[in-house]
C-alpha cells in the first residue's frame, strides 16, 4: 500500500491573500507554536502585509528578539531588521520599513489587565473599583484555568474592531490540551451567566427551587455543600459579582459568542502546529476533527521540528554498516545502547565513522518522523501539511524567525 | 534486606513536573518502574484527565480506580515489582470527598447532575488542586495494618507553569475556608506536600525554554508552603550521547571539516558519490555540534541550583515498553531510585 502523501499547504498563499485576517496557530504545549506564530507574523510582514502577532508568554528570548522586554498588553512595533534581501539597502532595514508598506507589530497577552480594562470600559468609576476589589473577581480573574484562554480571545476581538492591522496571527495559550481555549470562552461564559450561579445568587426565586425540587434535591442541600466546602464569604463574593456585572453589559456568554462567531467568519484561518511526535499528533489529530465538527475553517497542519537528511540516499542500514566497515579489528563498541555513555570516554572514533553513526540516527529519527506523519494523513487526507525542519539551536533572533518563514517557500 | 543507597531515600511522594513536550508523563512512568522494582508496591498517579499513563503502558483508559499497569523486572539479586495507577479527577475526587466527610454519596450524584461539582470547582480553581493532591497525599498516608499500602507514590503533576499554585495548597483555598474539614482537609494535604516525605522533581530538555522554566520551578519551591518545598532532581531527557572528541567537535561547529579526507574514508567504506556525500554529512555534524554546543551551555545553567542531575536517555525508535524500563534502568543505575 502507497503511504499517504498530504496535500502541500501553501503557507504564502495563505498569508498573501488580503482576505486572510486572522490567522490562529493552535497544538498542543512544547511545539513550537509561539515561534512558529512569530515566524509567521515576520514572513507575511516582509511581504507586505501589515501584520500584528498576539503571542502568550513566549520565551525571554524570543521577546527580546522581537523588541519585547515589557509586558504591556500593547502592541508594539518590532524592527525589522538585517533583512536578507540583498536589494535592501542597510538604511532601510534599520526602521520598520518592510516592502510594499508592510509592518509587523506585536504584544504579549496580559491576562489580568485585559479583563481589568474590560471591566474599565464598561462600568462607571466607582462600580469599577468596586469589581476590581472584589475577592472572587480577583480569583476569577488571574486563576480561573479558561481566563487566560478567554483573555486571549477577547483581545482577538479588540484587535479585529481597531482595524489598524489586516492581519492578526494569534498564538494560543499554552493549554494542557489544544480544544481549551475553544471551550474555555464558552465555559466561563456559561458559567458567569449560569442558571445556577443565578440560582445560588439569588435564592428568593422560586422558580429556581422548583428546578432544583425536579431533581429530588433540597436547595438547602445544594447551598449546604457549597458553603461547606467553598465557604460562606466566596458565595457572597460571587453573587456581589455577578449582580455588579449583570447591570453592566450583556452579559459574558454574548462576549463569548461574538468571539466564537469572528473565529468562524470568513478571513479567519486555523493553523495547527505540532511537532513530530505521538502526542503533539494525536491532539493535532482530535483538533482537526473538533474544527470541523464546529465548522471552523482549517488551512492546514505545520509540522515543525522535522528532521531530515541532505543525504537521504543514503540509508541508516548501510550507513551503519559502513560506519562498522571502518572500525578496526572489529572493534563493535556502541552496538548496543547501554555502551553510550561509556562510549565518549573511550579512544575517539574516526571523524567518518562518527559521521556515519550519526547519520544513521538521524535517519532513524526521520523514519519514524514520517511514519507518524503519514498516520496524521491517513486519517486525514485532506488536510494540507507544511514541514519546518528541526533548527540546530534556539531561535533567538529575527534570522532565526525568518529561516523558519523560508521553510514556507514553495517551488 | 538492606536498602539500596538513592539519592531520595525517605521521599515517598514523587512530584513530577516539567514544561510541555519534555516526556514528563514518560519520566514519572520510568520513576515509577524505578521505584517499585525490588519488591516494592508504587502507585502513579495522573491528574490532567489526558490518560497518558494508559497510553504510555499501552492499556485500555484507566478509571477513577487504582489498577496495575505493569509489573517491575525482577533480577537475580532483586525481586520484582508493581507498579499501580490511578487516573485522578476533581469530580471524582470531590464525591470521594464528600463521602468521607458528610456521608453525601447520593447528594452527590445529583449535585453532578445539577452542575454543583464543576461549579465548586469553577468557582474556587484552589479547591480543584487541593482536591487532587489531597489524592496523592491519602495515598501516599494510607497504610493497611501497620504497613503503608505503597512505598511510594508518584504524581505526573501539572506543567512547571502551573506547579507552584498547584502545590500551594494552604495558600491557594485560605480565601475559601479559614476553618472547617476543608480547611483541615487542605492542612493535612500541605503539611505531607511540605515535608521531607515529599520531593519535586524536574524534567528537562537541553534547550532554553524547559530549562528556564526549571530554574524559575526549582527557585519557586522555596518560597511555597510552609518554609519552602522540597526541590528533586532534574530528569534530563533525551539525552544524545557524545560521539565526538572535543576536537572533531570544534572542527565541526566552526564549519572547518576536511571534507577531502572524510571522502577519502568514505570510499575506503565502499561508499560511492564519494565527494557529495561528504559535503552532506559535513552540514550534518556542523548541525549536530552546533547542536551539542548550544545544549551544554543549558547544561552549565542547570548546575546551577545544585540540585541531583539525571541523564535519560534519548530513544530514537519511539517510546514503547523496553525504551520506558531502559529510562527505568537509566534512573535507577544514576541513584533516582
Amino acid at each position: 500500500m502507497p503511504a499517504a502523501v498530504p496535500p502541500p499547504l501553501d503557507v504564502d498563499r495563505l498569508i498573501d491573500d488580503r482576505r486572510t485576517r486572522i490567522i490562529v496557530c493552535c497544538g498542543s504545549g512544547g511545539v513550537g507554536k509561539t515561534t512558529v506564530a512569530a515566524a509567521l507574523g515576520l514572513r507575511a510582514a516582509e511581504r507586505g502585509r501589515r501584520v500584528v502577532v498576539l503571542t502568550v508568554d513566549p520565551a525571554r528570548r524570543l521577546a527580546q528578539s522581537m523588541g519585547l522586554s515589557a509586558l504591556d498588553n500593547t502592541p508594539r512595533p518590532v524592527p525589522m531588521t538585517g533583512k536578507a534581501s540583498p536589494r535592501q539597502r542597510p538604511e532601510d532595514s534599520a526602521h520598520n520599513a518592510a516592502p510594499a508598506g508592510g509592518s509587523l507589530h506585536a504584544m504579549m497577552l496580559d491576562m489580568k489587565r485585559t479583563f481589568d480594562e474590560i471591566v474599565e470600559a464598561h462600568a462607571d468609576p466607582d462600580r469599577a473599583a468596586q469589581i476590581l476589589a472584589n475577592p472572587f473577581y480577583q480569583s476569577l480573574s488571574s486563576g480561573f484555568s479558561g481566563t487566560q484562554e478567554y483573555m486571549a480571545m477577547e483581545k482577538l476581538g479588540q484587535l479585529r474592531r481597531a482595524d489598524e492591522w489586516d492581519l492578526i496571527v494569534v498564538d494560543t495559550p499554552p493549554s494542557r490540551s489544544a480544544l481549551d481555549f475553544l471551550d474555555a470562552p464558552q465555559r466561563l461564559g456559561r458559567f458567569l451567566d449560569g442558571r445556577l450561579l443565578r440560582l445560588l445568587t439569588a435564592p428568593a426565586k422560586l422558580g429556581g427551587r422548583a428546578y432544583l425540587r425536579v431533581l429530588n434535591v433540597g436547595f438547602g442541600v445544594v447551598t449546604g455543600v457549597l458553603t461547606k466546602i467553598l465557604g460562606a464569604q466566596v458565595l457572597k463574593d460571587a453573587q456581589t459579582f455577578v449582580t455588579a456585572l449583570d447591570t453592566m453589559f450583556g452579559g459574558f456568554r454574548e462576549r463569548a459568542d461574538y468571539t466564537y462567531r469572528l473565529l468562524r467568519a470568513p478571513g479567519t484561518a486555523f493553523l495547527v502546529i505540532a511537532a513530530p511526535e505521538p502526542d503533539a499528533l494525536r491532539e493535532a489529530s482530535y483538533f482537526v476533527e473538533r474544527l470541523a465538527v464546529e465548522g471552523m475553517p482549517l488551512a492546514g497542519l505545520i509540522l515543525n521540528r522535522v528532521h531530515r537528511s541532505p543525504a537521504a540516499r543514503l540509508s541508516a542500514v548501510r550507513s551503519l554498516a559502513a560506519a562498522e566497515s571502518l572500525q578496526p579489528n572489529g572493534d563493535r563498541r556502541g552496538d548496543e545502547p547501554q555502551a553510550t555513555s561509556a562510549r565518549a570516554a573511550q579512544a575517539p572514533n574516526s571523524l567518518a565513522i562518527a559521521a556515519l553513526r550519526l547519520h544513521a540516527e538521524r535517519m532513524q529519527l526521520a523514519a519514524a518522523q514520517r511514519r507518524l506523519a503519514e498516520g496524521f494523513t491517513a486519517a486525514h487526507p485532506l488536510i494540507p501539511v507544511a514541514e519546518v525542519p528541526a533548527q540546530a539551536d534556539d531561535v533567538h533572533d529575527l534570522a532565526g524567525l525568518r529561516a523558519i518563514g523560508n521553510s514556507f517557500r514553495t517551488g | 534486606m538492606s536498602a539500596r543507597d538513592t539519592d531520595w531515600e525517605g521521599v515517598r511522594l514523587h512530584v513530577v513536573t516539567g514544561k510541555g513536550g519534555t516526556g514528563k508523563t514518560t519520566v514519572a512512568a520510568a520513576l515509577a518502574l524505578a521505584l517499585a522494582s525490588g519488591g516494592k508496591r508504587v502507585l502513579l498517579i495522573e491528574v490532567e484527565g489526558r490518560q497518558g499513563i494508559a497510553q504510555v503502558f499501552d492499556c485500555p483508559p484507566l478509571p477513577y480506580a487504582e489498577r496495575r499497569v505493569a509489573v517491575a523486572p525482577a533480577t537475580a539479586t532483586r525481586p520484582g515489582g508493581e507498579v499501580y495507577a490511578l487516573a485522578a479527577d476533581p469530580e471524582h475526587a470531590l464525591l470521594e470527598y464528600l463521602e468521607m466527610f458528610y456521608n453525601l454519596r447520593h447528594a452527590g450524584t445529583a449535585l453532578t447532575k445539577l452542575g454543583v461539582v464543576d461549579f465548586a470547582t469553577t468557582i474556587a480553581p484552589g479547591l480543584r488542586d487541593v482536591l487532587l493532591t489531597g489524592k496523592a497525599a491519602e495515598a501516599t498516608r494510607r497504610r493497611e495494618g501497620n504497613k503503608h499500602t505503597y512505598d511510594a507514590v508518584v504524581m505526573d503533576a501539572p506543567p512547571t507553569g502551573r506547579i507552584g499554585r498547584f502545590l500551594n495548597v494552604t495558600a491557594e483555598v485560605s480565601g475559601l475556608a479559614r476553618v472547617g474539614p476543608t480547611r483541615s482537609h487542605a492542612d493535612t494535604v500541605q503539611k505531607v506536600i511540605s515535608s521531607p516525605e515529599t520531593a519535586v522533581h524536574f524534567v528537562t530538555l537541553l534547550e532554553e525554554m524547559p530549562v528556564q522554566e526549571t530554574l524559575d520551578g526549582i527557585a519557586e519551591l522555596a518560597g511555597l508552603g510552609d518554609g519552602g518545598l522540597q526541590a528533586g532532581g532534574i530528569m534530563i531527557n533525551m539525552v544524545h550521547p557524545l560521539v565526538l572528541s572535543p576536537d572533531q567537535l570544534h572542527a565541526a561547529a566552526s564549519g572547518s571539516i576536511d571534507e577531502d579526507e572524510l571522502a577519502l574514508e568514505l570510499k575506503a567504506a565502499g561508499l560511492e558519490d564519494t565527494r557529495q556525500l561528504a559535503a552532506a554529512l559535513a552540514a550534518e555534524l556542523t548541525e549536530h555540534a552546533t547542536t551539542v554546543t548550544g545544549q551544554r551551555a543549558q547544561r552549565r545553567r542547570l548546575a546551577g541550583p545544585g540540585q541531583p542531575r539525571y541523564d535519560l536517555p534519548m530513544i530514537t525508535d519511539g517510546i514503547d515498553l523496553a525504551g520506558l524500563y531502559r529510562i527505568a534502568a537509566a534512573l535507577r543505575d544514576q541513584g533516582a531510585a
